[in-house]
């Protein structure tokens, strides 16, 4: 039977729409940002269902006076703060560099984390260094945080002769497995049920490391998300499920992946795992929040989200400009600030640091990345002649070639040997 | 019936007593041994663990093994194949099991990008030695989404190796080969002929293993290499190359006919054992391709282009493909869907007629 709705309006499809557009006057008055120190922090081991308010409330340690306040504060070493706040200016660094040598034709792609290095950084403070890392492709902080190799990093984004990836993979696509750092996809949230499969196999064995991954949140919405979310839960898997909330993907805002109805921390609650929100620009309540993560993992407590609310305030890429879908005022009027400069106010207010040597730092670290960077590009950039041995194409698709790709290989050589221009070749 | 195999067994073990197995029990021998033998692998999906599986492939594993080496999972193949992924790259080596072939979709990214890619991508650092066992094909009324032979999807995809087989001894000399192969191996398992072989006759009683010589299996280790097809009979008229159900289906066609076929049970897709097809076809001069699944686009096409590019000028008539329609596999049509004795008799003639 159909009943009368004669008296009803027509149903009307809601497509969610950013507050600000290119053009438009930003004002982010309307996002709640609660106060530091006011959040709880619960037992390690308290049931999440105790705790969901922490879902949609806010961790944050550091104040609008730069001091360190609340049950979160880490109360980390003055020296510990300075390498914290070293290793994000090294990002800020490197990504620039980077950035620019892209723009120099260097090579084809590259992707800041401007804004958003203390949620990688800080991370990897609170992990162990063996703890395996699952990341999605803007945490280069985390191979930074761990004092891997910068020459290392550049080679892969060159694609050079020395790049241990053998030019295989897109820039910053990194694979460091020494550095517990899992290799980079490039398709979506994949890497979720992945840390969840590593987190299980390392209960499983009785080992003591745990797993972490991260994602954009927009890609939470990936069936792999919830696919990982559901076994993590069911196996209570040793696993920190990062969501970096920095409200673009590419130029879909927040909204396109669920964030007008609530909080990416609340997916955890359906899941029945503990959920988190932090200032993700606040590197000690990413840093307290991880730490406090972890432990739950480590002592077989079950997996925990982290919904990092923070701020993309480069492109996406690039091969993005993002002028063409949101207010240039956006970065600047982002209410959670910059996180290399609220480190750097909390280690003045503390009286631990100053201007001068923040600004010897910055030089220094400037430094550090350009020698990286001629050492380097000694071995090559990307298009200059210095590619990986031709032959290298077939390796690795198996372990052992089969037949038929022998044969392509033998085309691809004899394709060479018909265009006259010779590529590298092995040996 | 001759079975020519090629057993390697361990140096200086034997591959033991042989008992007579149907292909469950095949497979289920092989998960034991191999569990037995590496503590590293771990069999893992719906309903495979208390329970055993629906297809009981896995009965007995976890009361043997435990349950953190055998265990149930949640109904999302995405995250089972994404789970063993990441338990790979932590060391181990996952035997996930896709109920039925029709469910692997959700879980190709993880095949395709992920499993297949991982060794490509991070040079070796990261490895997927995963097995992914699933039920495939039709013939048991299962409809459109239990019946589907989609292995043409992997054997498309770089980095995957696909394998069939099609009788008890295959199944654990080839499964007991892919689970020790350190890259991710995609293993159908044709699941009509999981009681017994398939003559094609789906209105006469079902047969069972018992009388048949694949069907008596060495108790032990043994492995029949990846990439070595079977030549199931000699023949000089015409190549058929086949592989699960069909072949059964092809020999049961050819001794009915009287045609003195030579057919070819491939056992593996990727990688082909080419020099077996071409030594085939230069001696018949006529090859037929037979496959369950669906036409376009199906292996099918690549095993024709292959014979034609290596043994043109052996070919005394074009090469025949007998093959699903391009429909979905239907219920009650079933059997007008099946490429069956009809189908292949009627290719059969028009091939040796050219």
């Amino acid at each position: 039977m159909v009943g009368d709705r004669s008296n009803l309006k027509p149903l009307a499809l809601h497509v969610p729409e950013p507050r600000f557009r290119p053009g438009d006057e930003v004002d982010f008055s309307a996002v709640d940002i609660p106060a530091a120190g006011a959040a709880p922090r619960p037992d390690t081991h308290a049931a999440p269902a105790d705790f969901t308010d922490l879902s949609y409330s806010m961790v944050r340690v550091l104040d609008d006076a730069g001091q360190a306040v609340g049950p979160w504060n880490p109360r980390l070493s003055p020296d510990r703060l300075r390498r914290m706040l070293r290793h994000m200016a090294l990002v800020r660094a490197f990504d620039e560099r980077m950035f620019r040598a892209q723009r120099q034709g260097k090579t084809s792609f590259y992707m800041k984390s401007l804004g958003e290095e203390a949620v990688a950084v800080a991370a990897a403070y609170a992990l162990q260094y063996d703890d395996m890392c699952f990341p999605s492709y803007r945490q280069q902080g985390l191979l930074i945080a761990r004092d891997w190799s910068l020459v290392d990093m550049m080679n892969q984004i060159y694609s050079n002769r020395a790049d241990r990836l053998q030019g295989k993979q897109l820039p910053i696509m990194y694979s460091v497995r020494e550095a517990g750092f899992f290799s980079i996809s490039g398709n979506l949230t994949t890497q979720y049920p992945q840390a969840v499969g590593w987190a299980m196999a390392s209960a499983s064995k009785g080992d003591t490391r745990i797993a972490a991954t991260w994602c954009g949140e927009g890609s939470t919405a990936e069936g792999d998300f919830h696919s990982a979310l559901t076994f993590a839960t069911v196996y209570r898997a040793p696993v920190i499920f990062n969501v970096v909330n920095n409200q673009w993907a590419i130029s879909s805002f927040s909204g396109f992946a669920g964030a007008e109805a609530t909080t990416f921390a609340a997916r955890a609650i359906g899941y029945g795992i503990a959920g988190l929100r932090v200032d993700g620009n606040d590197a000690l309540a990413v840093y307290a929040a991880t730490a406090w993560a972890a432990e739950r993992a480590r002592t077989n407590a079950g997996p925990t989200l982290i919904e990092h609310f923070t701020y993309r305030a480069e492109g996406h890429s690039t091969s993005d400009d993002p002028s063409a879908y949101r207010s240039a005022g956006e970065p600047n009027a982002w209410p959670l600030g910059d996180p290399i400069r609220r480190l750097k106010d909390h280690l003045i207010a503390i009286g631990e640091w100053d201007e001068e040597r923040q600004a010897a730092m910055d030089r220094e670290v400037a430094e550090e990345v350009k020698a990286a960077q001629k050492e380097a590009e000694k071995n090559g950039i990307l298009g200059h002649g210095l590619h990986q041995p031709l032959d290298s194409l077939f390796d690795g698709v198996f372990e052992e070639m089969p037949w038929h790709l022998a044969e392509q290989r033998q085309m691809m050589i004899d394709e060479e040997q018909a265009s006259g221009r010779p590529w590298a070749r092995k040996g | 019936m001759e079975v020519a195999e090629i057993i390697e067994t361990e140096a200086g073990a034997e591959a033991g007593d042989t008992q007579r197995m149907n292909m469950i029990q095949a497979i289920n021998s092989a998960l034991d041994i191999m569990m037995a033998r590496d503590d590293a692998i771990v069999v893992m999906g719906e309903d495979v663990g208390y329970f055993g599986g629906v297809f009981r492939a896995t009965a007995g594993l976890q009361k043997k093994f435990g349950k953190t080496r055998v265990f149930d999972t949640p109904i999302t193949e995405c995250g089972i194949i994404g789970v063993a992924v990441g338990m790979g790259a932590y060391g181990l080596r996952p035997v996930p099991e896709i109920q039925f072939a029709d469910y692997i979709y959700p879980a190709l990214d993880q095949l395709v990008s992920e499993a297949a890619r991982l060794r490509y991508r991070s040079d070796g650092e990261f490895i997927a030695p995963l097995t992914v066992r699933s039920p495939f094909g039709g013939g048991i009324f299962g409809g459109q989404t239990h019946s589907q032979s989609p292995e043409g999807i992997f054997t498309h995809v770089s980095g995957l190796k696909t394998v069939i087989p099609s009788t008890p001894y295959d199944a654990k000399g080839l499964l007991i080969a892919a689970i020790e192969d350190n890259d991710p191996v995609i293993f159908f398992e044709p699941k009509r002929i999981y009681n017994g072989p398939f003559n094609g006759h789906w209105d006469r009683p079902a047969e069972n293993w018992s009388k048949h010589p694949a069907g008596e299996v060495p108790s032990g280790y043994y492995r029949i290499p990846l990439g070595k097809a079977n030549v199931v009979r000699e023949g000089e008229a015409v190549t058929i190359l086949a592989y699960g159900t069909m072949v059964h289906v092809c020999l049961n066609v050819v001794a009915e006919a009287g045609v003195d076929a030579e057919v070819i049970d491939l056992r593996t897709l990727v990688p082909l054992d080419i020099e077996t097809i071409e030594q085939s076809v230069r001696k018949t001069g006529r090859c037929m391709i037979v496959h369950e699944a669906t036409r376009t686009s199906g292996y099918g096409a690549e095993l024709a282009a292959l014979v034609q590019e290596r043994c043109f000028y052996h070919l005394e008539a074009p090469i025949e493909r007998v093959t699903g329609f391009d429909t979905p596999y239907p219920h009650s049509l079933e059997w007008a869907y099946f490429p069956g004795p009809v189908r292949i008799g009627m290719a059969l003639k028009k091939i040796l007629k050219d």
